[in-house]
């Protein structure tokens, strides 16, 4: 049974400095690391003899437009199938250097989950093999779950903040 | 149970002759032989496959045959929630419909996008295609969807023939860029 402790100690002892910012939001182990450390700590996760961490559960983006320099973070959750044992990586980026590399060349999973993440969010995968749009029309000019864009449809007239207690 | 036939129409009767005119006519065949389209997208379309099951059996209606295609089809059902990526599949099939067709619009999704009213949703399929009918409700039940179907029957028994060519037509159906 792998522990918390166990796999945060052996990150520790890897990358150093370049980990921080432990968590364990119910029970789940939650770290922060670098755009550049983000690719080689996935692989030593899964070709860890003992981790073996080979499945990516979640690839997604979130939006802070509040933290200046980390106005964005990438969010991988990562799933060691042999131990039932999840954990949560963060990457922080800033909006006007959006760029992290692909995790395709590990994961194949990976490719609709950065595609969707850059349909929503903008934030580029370097090293993509298709970076399109998955979910929405080819024509929209904005990345939807960013926070300065409305979710409501912008063009109804007949729906007012009255009818919501808005 | 004595079955229910059609009513003649409006005409003169004689002895072995009945004279009426053809929009009567052809009005009724119409009506009473309606092939609609499903276009279902989500739960309305479940809940058009109850009315099309033996309980309440939209076959009554001569609408025996739903048409998965759009050819031969006059009635055009949309069910369920069209997102703005679905839209012009909606409108193709439309216009790949030869006329006369109607169009029914089932639920508050495919009438005016209902609860979804998201970045991502088609805020009612009256703003790419006419509709005719609109059945509100979520889901409407089948009754409803019947009383729907009745209502374009309704209208197909008492269109022109000439409606079709007329320049009001032309008109509506170009302030939605269909030619």
């Amino acid at each position: 049974m792998l522990t918390n402790q166990e796999v945060a100690e052996a990150l520790i002892g890897k990358f150093g400095e370049d980990v921080f910012d432990f968590e364990e939001p119910y029970g789940m182990l939650t770290l922060t690391t670098t755009r550049e450390q983000i690719m080689p700590m996935l692989e030593f996760l899964f070709n860890h003899e003992k981790f073996k961490a080979n499945f990516l559960t979640d690839l997604t983006g979130v939006h802070y437009p509040d933290t200046p320099g980390r106005e964005f973070a990438v969010v991988y959750h990562v799933h060691s199938l042999i131990h039932n044992f999840r954990l949560r990586i963060k990457v922080f980026l800033a909006e006007e250097d959006i760029h992290i590399p692909t995790a395709t060349s590990l994961y194949s999973s990976a490719n609709w989950m950065e595609r969707e993440t850059y349909d929503f969010f903008g934030i580029l995968f370097d090293g993509h093999p298709n970076l399109t749009r998955i979910l929405n029309i080819e024509e929209m000019d904005y990345f939807p779950m960013r926070r300065q864009y409305p979710l409501e449809d912008t063009t109804r007239e007949d729906k007012t903040d009255a009818l919501f207690g808005r | 149970m004595k079955p229910e036939i059609v009513e003649a129409p409006k005409g003169h009767t004689g002895s072995g002759f009945f004279a009426t005119s053809f929009d009567e006519v052809i009005g009724i065949a119409r009506s009473n032989s309606l092939w609609p389209l499903p276009f279902a997208t989500s739960c309305c379309g479940i809940e058009f496959m109850a009315t099309m099951g033996s309980h309440y059996d939209i076959a009554r209606f001569g609408s025996e045959r739903p048409s998965f295609s759009p050819r031969q089809a006059d009635l055009l059902m949309v069910m369920g929630t069209i997102a703005k990526k679905m839209a012009p599949i909606v409108k193709q099939v439309y216009l790949q419909m030869a006329e006369p067709r109607w169009v029914l619009a089932m639920g508050a999704c495919a009438c005016s996008g209902g609860i979804f009213d998201s970045y991502s949703v088609l805020q009612g399929i009256d703003r790419i295609i006419p509709v005719d009918v609109y059945v509100p409700g979520c889901p409407p039940r089948p009754e409803q969807v019947l009383e729907g179907l009745m209502q374009v029957q309704e209208m197909a028994r008492n269109e022109s023939l000439r409606r079709r060519n007329s320049e009001e037509y032309a008109h509506l159906l170009q302030s939605f860029n269909i030619q």
